[in-house]
């Protein structure tokens, strides 16, 4: 047997067919994305038909803009699009700067067992599901029986009814996501940290810098490139709120500000058939999360150097 | 002692020496600030704990906050004779197995065979892998492909197989295996006359405990998380997963749906909130209590991640 790199090369055949088991190992995982995602890449043009499932995706009749139109004519797509927004760019305010500041301060404890306990309890929320999670939030915030309201009301803090205040929904949902995920979203920031050569520490104390010059000068630095890479990656998904949280602790009213579109476009698919009108508002939100990506990876790599792809 | 204990109490020292006090007052925030989110995280976990074994009555009115009061079993006591409850349990245990074993056999040879620099059409692979990370067919065209084109819908298959290649966990391993297995490996076995299939599962596996753990980790507590594609794809209660049914329970309020008025209404919505409280600690029992013991997996999987592949 002779060494791959002295082998052929040249022929692209020739190593399609010296390394055939790399491509039987990938065989499963290319089928069932085909199959299961490509697949419905292709079905996203029911949104330019009138779909009937009779007819199939392929026999039923075009469409044109008919769906999107409709859409962008229609009140619920102000409604979703600014409830969307609202709660996405909420979200991104809080809990894209808190991890960081999290990390921060654990770089700076050197009480081994304190930090450990304080690690790992902060981590443990993220295992919570959604589904009990937005139990939670419901009974705790119940105005009869929960916990919040009673203890807000030992500081003579009257709450009311806050799953039934709209206004007050983009906060909830916002808060009770820094509750469950600070924690482990600032382990990745952490990790960063923990790679900093700890000799730019000890020339900077010889410079006698202080605590607060030190993170300023040296850690945030250092963070740049992973805060950058992981601002990317939220922008591309302004406007794809996840649905799963949103629609647990939507109820009848607070309606008018949790709206999403992920939520309208469900109810609208699966809880009244309207196929393809459904299938529009997700592409038209897919293509804007898409574009909203390739723009600011294209923006960082302008100015930084930092960039997805 | 070695020069790095050397180094690390000499650093001690200095720090004890040099400490200023505007050094000991950010340690003194830095701690408290700590200390206040620690006890704000466990505090929700700790409160459905007490609430879950105290008279309902107390709960409701707020007498229940530091430990539990009038100690009742009853919640406890009618979760076990919920039937839906534990099939639930049990079908969750069953796609989870199944969900995580496939996850595990389609992602990893997959990441494997990417990693592989020699292999050609590695760049149209990877863009093959990735690109649904970042644009999809959406909620309506997947649907309709699953349901009129394969015919899965309420299917055991449909909760464990396509939703099976997940981009990021190819991902990350793939960076694994980039950094973790030298080239010469792959060199020196191909001399030996050692195939690449060969050479995947009695070299690159047995090096990998790491990774699998990590993906197996993330794969498990994902599908034991997941409400959403249940709801989507299942329609027959006897197939419901443990978080459709907890839905059922804590956010559709199955318990209390009996319709009644007056003190009895009460009395069953009081009971409702001391089963709910129970069943949160039942369906969360399996992740919290395994996660302390396999958190370093979980971190080294998220670590792993941060570093560009």
């Amino acid at each position: 047997m002779q060494p791959a790199r002295t082998l052929g090369g040249r022929n692209t055949w020739e190593r399609v067919r010296r390394n055939w088991g790399l491509y039987l190992l990938m065989l499963p995982a290319v089928v069932i994305f085909i199959c299961f995602t490509y697949l419905p890449m292709y079905g996203v043009i029911i949104a330019f038909k009138d779909f009937r499932p009779a007819q199939g995706i392929w026999g039923s009749k075009w469409a044109g803009l008919k769906y999107f139109e409709r859409y962008f004519n229609s009140y619920m797509f102000t409604n979703t699009i600014v409830n969307t927004l609202v709660i996405s760019l909420y979200t991104m305010a809080v809990t894209f700067p808190l991890p960081i500041l999290l990390a921060l301060m654990c770089n700076q404890m050197y009480a081994k067992r304190f930090k450990k306990v304080f690690q790992v309890s902060t981590y443990l929320p993220h295992f919570i599901s959604t589904v009990v999670m937005c139990g939670m939030i419901i009974m705790f915030l119940s105005p009869s029986s929960g916990v919040i309201p009673k203890i807000m009301a030992v500081f003579g803090v009257k709450t009311g009814d806050l799953m039934g205040n709209a206004g007050a929904f983009a906060g909830i949902y916002v808060w009770t996501e820094v509750w469950q995920h600070l924690g482990w979203d600032s382990i990745m920031y952490i990790a960063a940290l923990s790679a900093i050569d700890p000799q730019l520490y000890e020339a900077a104390e010889v410079d006698g810098a202080s605590k607060w010059q030190k993170i300023r000068t040296i850690d945030i630095t250092m963070l740049v490139p992973t805060m950058v890479t992981l601002f990317i990656l939220r922008c591309g998904s302004l406007l794809g709120v996840g649905f799963e949280k949103v629609y647990l602790l939507q109820n009848d009213l607070n309606i008018s500000k949790s709206e999403i579109i992920s939520t309208y476009l469900y109810k609208m698919g699966l809880k009244s058939n309207q196929y393809s009108y459904s299938a529009a508002i997700g592409l038209f939100n897919n293509v804007v999360n898409f574009v909203i990506l390739i723009l600011v990876n294209q923006i960082s790599r302008t100015i930084g150097d930092t960039s997805l792809f | 002692m070695s020069v790095t204990a050397m180094k690390k109490t000499a650093r001690h020292i200095g720090r004890r020496i040099k400490k200023s006090r505007a050094d000991r007052i950010f340690d003194a925030v830095i701690y408290t600030v700590a200390g206040i989110m620690t006890l704000l995280t466990l505090y929700p976990m700790y409160f459905i704990v007490i609430a879950s074994i105290s008279d309902p009555n107390m709960v409701a009115q707020g007498n229940v906050l530091l430990y539990p009061r009038g100690f009742s079993m009853d919640g406890y006591n009618h979760l076990f004779s919920m039937s839906n409850l534990w099939r639930g349990y049990g079908n969750t245990i069953l796609y989870s197995l199944a969900g995580t074993l496939i996850m595990l056999a389609v992602n990893i040879p997959v990441a494997y065979a990417l990693s592989r620099k020699d292999m050609a059409g590695r760049g149209f692979f990877t863009f093959f892998f990735i690109f649904p990370m970042f644009f999809g067919g959406g909620l309506i065209p997947t649907f309709i492909i699953l349901n009129n084109t394969f015919n899965m819908v309420d299917t055991f298959l449909v909760m464990v197989l396509p939703f099976s290649v997940i981009s990021y966990y190819i991902v990350v391993s793939r960076t694994f295996f980039q950094t973790s297995l030298p080239a010469e490996l792959w060199d020196a076995a191909q001399i030996d006359g050692c195939g690449n299939l060969r050479y995947f599962f009695r070299v690159v596996l047995p090096l990998s405990k790491a990774i699998l753990a990590v993906i197996a980790l993330w794969a498990a507590v994902g599908h034991w998380n997941s409400y959403f594609n249940a709801m989507i794809y299942l329609r027959t209660p006897e197939r419901y997963p443990l978080q459709l049914v907890m839905r059922n329970i804590l956010i559709n309020n199955e318990m209390a749906a009996s319709a009644m008025t007056g003190s009895a209404a009460a009395d069953i919505n009081r009971k409702a909130n001391l089963i709910k409280y129970g069943a949160i600690v039942v369906s969360s029992l399996p992740i919290m209590t395994m996660y302390p013991f396999v958190q370093k997996y979980f971190n080294q999987g998220v670590m792993i991640g941060a570093l560009k592949g």
